[in-house]
Formats: C-alpha cells, structure tokens, sequence
C-alpha cells in the first residue's frame, strides 16, 4: 500500500507534534509517525513539573504537557492522520520514505518532510559496564513512569545534568533509595534548584568524582568510586566504594540523525548541539530542500525550544509547498522571539554558540 | 559552594534573606533561586507582581520584600521547589513557621510529628504540621507548613514524614 501526503512529520514528541499541528492548522494535509505506542516522546515519562517560559507551559507536568498537545492534534484529525507504533525506516529518491507497522510495510510520498527523531542516550566506558542493573537515565524512568516498575532498590547516579538530578529526583519521589549522585566536573551541570531538592532529601553529590568499576557477578551489588583531578584523571588512593543494586548513566544525549544522513543532508559536527546535526537554516530548514528538522535531532535542547523550533517547522514546511502566508509568518515571528529570550543569559551561551556555528557553516554551503 | 555540593552556603543565602524589620512583620518569601537560568513559573504566579526579573526570563528572581505578602501563591508553582515562605510573627513564643512545596508520599496531616532536615538532609529536630494545602489545582505538589524553633528558620529546609 501506499499513502500520499503534503507534510509527512517523522516523530511524535513535542518537536514533531507542535509541527504536525501547525502545519495541519495551516491547512496542509499531515501524516505524523511515531515509533512509539503513545505519543508524546520524552514528555510521556516527565512526571515533574518543567522549568521554561510560563508562556510555554512552564510550571506544568511534562506529560500534562504530552496531553495538551495530543488534544491538539484530535482537534485537527480532519487534516492530519496519526499513526502510531510505526516507524520511518528509510528515505527515496522522488519525496518518497518507507514506514513499518506492526503489520505493514508502506509507502508515503510527500512534498516536504519534516524529521523529529529526538535523540538517543550516552553510554560511559568503566569495568563491568556491561553487568545487569546497569541503565541508562532514559530507561529508568521509561520502567518507572511509563509502566511502575521500580528499577532496583538502591541506585548510584552517574551525571550531575539536569537529567540526572531529574530522574534521581523521581527515583525518591517513587520510594528508591538514591545513594549518591556522581559527577567528573568539580560543578554541578544542572539546574542548581534541582540539585539542593536531591541534597535536602539525602543524596550525597559527589563532584570531581568518577566511576572506576561495578561489583558483582550476576548483577550489579556495588561501585567504586575515584576522586578525578583537574585533567580528569583518577587521583590515587581515594578509592571509595559504594553499595547499590543499580546504577543509572546520565551522560548526555546525541541526536539522532540516521534518517537525515540517508536524505542527503549535510551534516555538521557541534559539540555544544550533542554531536553530529544536519546543517538547517533559520526555517529549519537542511541541505535537502524537501527535508525540514526540528527538536533533539537538530541540536540537545529544551522541550519548550523542541515546540518553538517545531512550530518554525511546520510553518515554513506548510510555505514551501502552498507559498507565503501571513499566517505562517506570524506564527514564525512569534516562536522567534520566545526563542530568542529563552537562549539569553548565561545559560544559554553554549545553546547560542552552536545555533550560531550552524546558521553560519549554511550561509557557507 | 552551591555549585560544587548542591548546598546553599549561609553567605550565598544572605541576598536572598528578608531583612529583620520586614521578618518581624510576618508572613513573607525566601526565594532560593540563585542562578541565571530560563525559568519564570514564580514571577506570573504572584498576585502582587513581588517577583521580577531584570532582564528578562534568564535572569534569577527578584524578590521586593515589602509587596511580599507571604500569601504562598508561588510556592507550589516553583519548579525547582526553591520558595519558601516564613511567618516570625507566629503566637507561640520561640517558634516560627515555615512551609515549603512537598512532592513525596505519603503527604503529611495537620498535627502529626515529622523530622525537620536541613540542606544535607541531616536531622535538626522534631516538628509539627501546622497546615498542609492540597487542593487540585496545586496539582499534587502540597505546601506543608511545620512549627520550627525560631532560630532554626533559615537551616531547616525539608522534613521527612
Ligand atoms: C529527565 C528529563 C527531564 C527533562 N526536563 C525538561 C524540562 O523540565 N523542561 C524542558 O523544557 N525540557 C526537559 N527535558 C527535555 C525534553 O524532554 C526534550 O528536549 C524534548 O522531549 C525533545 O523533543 P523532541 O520532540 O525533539 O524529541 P523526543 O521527545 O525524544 O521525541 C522523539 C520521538 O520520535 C520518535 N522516533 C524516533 N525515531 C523515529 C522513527 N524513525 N520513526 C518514527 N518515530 C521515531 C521517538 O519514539 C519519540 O517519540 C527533559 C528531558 C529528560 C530526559
Ligand atoms: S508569597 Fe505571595 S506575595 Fe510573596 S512573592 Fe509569593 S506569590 Fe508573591
Ligand atoms: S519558578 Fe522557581 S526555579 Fe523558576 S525562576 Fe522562579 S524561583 Fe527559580
């Protein structure tokens, strides 16, 4: 079988969602595809309420969030069709992509694609990394939040970021005992809120510290922990270790971008975006004209920043196929400046470094 | 440091404290938000526009202590659990109240004993719920408010139930 459709939107997290809905609310026709059984993405397991712009649903749960943006979408089921436990497999030539369900492989020729694929989780290298317990922070909360199943009793944290003082935060919340928080920078990377509601609650914050090994045989019973100096080597003799039945890796994430490599799109290594990312423009737009990106997959970010730059998306996507529309335009203009506020500060340097690298290395090509 | 433990020191606290005369006046807002980060939930929570930031969402909170009722709206509304509200003008001698957001279970009741923990989580002393609010639109983060001696007001910042 086949399927036709204006705007084909590849993942349904918050990216692929605002896109799917703005393009349909502009009056594209709108095929939306998720590998998942529910949409939503990361939002589905983010049981905390979201620091961000109170204009964006700050303040509120994540998968509160994942519920509004679901209504949206029934909303505009007369133009945009969902499908879901489906995946985009594979880009041709011609605007066309393959898609596999449960029971079907399809065809979906389209006219502009828009690839929000989010990101996948880092793993670390130390002995015995490979022993059962042993979880990345995606997974955790995937068993915790997800299906209610507690990923262990007692369980070691291994990255200060935001999600890893996150998902130590819920780990307590849903009665796990969270023996300590470790991190090789001498600061901690997150959110400092998040980090003094762990600390009040009992979790040590080992900073300038890493994972020598796990203990155990058949599963995970304990870990050594090691001072690191200043150049991230172990420091002698400060060995410590540390009992647990699980440990949880924190260490970043990296887009995923397998799809975008397939479309022929350029590709540009930023270290402050994850890693590799397809060069895009302003209307995120890549090398590929028929191929739009937003959210995770052009650069780590934010959920409020996947919506803005997926609102962009769907936008200039809905224009490249229908021509300049007021609509469109305002509803770019609006999601830049909240971008634009939300990456001022200090905290927003790196974010603003690697946008800015991107931006330039497309003026380039 | 903050940045290197995740605690608050008491000299990184001071900007953040009410002074004396306000303190005595009762209710009103610690905010123990000290980092530039993209975060506005406490400025459009507040009835009396008492939070404001500078330059914009990246900037950390600013407290104006005299608009500051202490009426609690911006509490529950802190992603980062970071506000706190004190009343020194409490009518038993030596104590003080304090609440804060509380998202564990079981949820305390009014009346019943906990433990008062400081920043580490560290035992300070027993204390008791004076009030806890819980209403849906709280969204099940609950402000629980404990009796606590007086001069423990600025250490004890949590409670195990
Ligand atoms: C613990 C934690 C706490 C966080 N807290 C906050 C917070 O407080 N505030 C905030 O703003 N952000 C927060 N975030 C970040 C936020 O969740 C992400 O930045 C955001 O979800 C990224 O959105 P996305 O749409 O790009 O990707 P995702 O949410 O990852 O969604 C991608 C979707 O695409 C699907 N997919 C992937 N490949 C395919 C394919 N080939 N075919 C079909 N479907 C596919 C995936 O299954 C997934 O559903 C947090 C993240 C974590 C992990
Ligand atoms: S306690 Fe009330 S008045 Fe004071 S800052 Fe919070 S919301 Fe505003
Ligand atoms: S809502 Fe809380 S974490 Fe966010 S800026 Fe205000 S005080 Fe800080």
């Amino acid at each position: 079988m086949s399927r036709n459709t204006e705007i084909f939107v590849i993942g349904g997290g918050p990216a692929g969602l605002s896109a799917a809905i703005v393009a349909s609310q502009l009056g594209a026709r709108t095929l939306l595809v998720d590998d998942s059984a529910r949409l939503g993405g990361q939002l589905i397991k983010q049981t905390h309420r979201f620091f961000g712009s109170s204009n964006r649903d700050a303040g509120i749960r994540g998968i509160t969030i994942a519920e509004m943006l679901c209504k949206e979408v029934k909303d505009a089921s007369d133009r945009l069709t969902v499908l879901e436990n489906t995946a985009a497999v594979g880009f041709y030539a011609n605007k066309e992509a393959g898609i596999l369900s449960q029971d079907a492989y399809e065809r979906v020729s389209y006219q502009a694609a828009i690839v929000c694929t989010g990101a996948t989780e880092n793993s670390l290298t130390f002995e015995n990394n490979d022993l059962p317990g042993i979880y990345g922070a995606g997974g955790v909360q995937t068993l915790m939040n997800v299906h209610g199943i507690k990923p262990g009793r007692k369980i070691l944290m291994v990255g200060s970021g935001n999600i890893g003082l996150i998902v130590s935060y819920q780990l307590l919340q849903a009665g796990v005992e969270v023996v300590g928080l470790v991190e090789g920078m001498p600061t901690i990377g997150g959110y400092l809120v998040h980090a003094s509601k762990i600390r009040r609650l009992g979790v040590p914050i080992y900073t300038s510290h890493t994972i020598l090994k796990a203990l155990g045989e058949t599963g995970v019973e304990g870990a050594v922990l090691c001072r690191v100096d200043e150049r991230f080597q172990p420091v002698p003799n400060t060995e410590l270790m540390i009992e647990c039945d699980c440990i949880c890796l924190a260490v970043g994430l990296t887009p995923l971008i397998d799809l975008f490599q397939q479309a022929q799109c350029r590709m540009v290594h930023v270290g402050e975006l994850g890693g590799l990312v397809p060069l895009h423009d302003s209307a995120m737009r890549t090398t590929n004209p028929d191929v739009f990106v937003a959210g995770d997959a052009s650069g780590i970010e934010e959920a409020t920043t996947a919506m803005l730059g997926g609102r962009i998306a769907g936008a200039r996507a809905f224009e490249s196929i229908h021509g300049k529309s007021p609509k469109a335009e305002a509803i770019v203009e609006e999601a830049r400046e909240e971008l634009r506020t939300l990456r001022s500060g200090s905290t927003g340097e790196r974010i603003r470094w690697g946008r800015e690298r991107v931006l330039k290395e497309v003026g380039a090509c | 440091m903050l940045k290197n433990t995740g605690i608050i020191t008491s000299e990184e606290l001071k900007p953040v404290l009410p002074p004396q005369n306000r303190l005595e006046k009762g209710p009103v807002a610690i905010i123990e938000c000290l980092q530039d980060i993209p975060c506005d939930p406490c400025v459009s929570a507040c009835p009396v526009k008492a939070i404001q930031m500078q330059s914009g969402i990246t900037d950390r909170p600013q407290l104006d202590f005299e608009t500051c009722t202490g009426c609690g709206a911006c509490v529950p509304k802190c992603p980062g659990l970071a506000i706190f509200i004190v009343n020194m003008k409490h009518n038993v001698p030596g104590k003080a109240l304090l609440s804060m957001s509380y998202e564990l279970l079981p949820v305390p009741a009014k009346d019943q004993e906990v433990d008062a923990l400081d920043r580490t989580g560290k035992f300070v002393c027993k204390a008791k719920v004076a009030r806890v609010i819980n209403p849906p639109a709280y969204d099940r983060t609950a402000v629980v408010t404990i009796e606590v001696p007086a001069d423990r007001i600025n250490d004890i910042r949590s409670i195990k139930v």
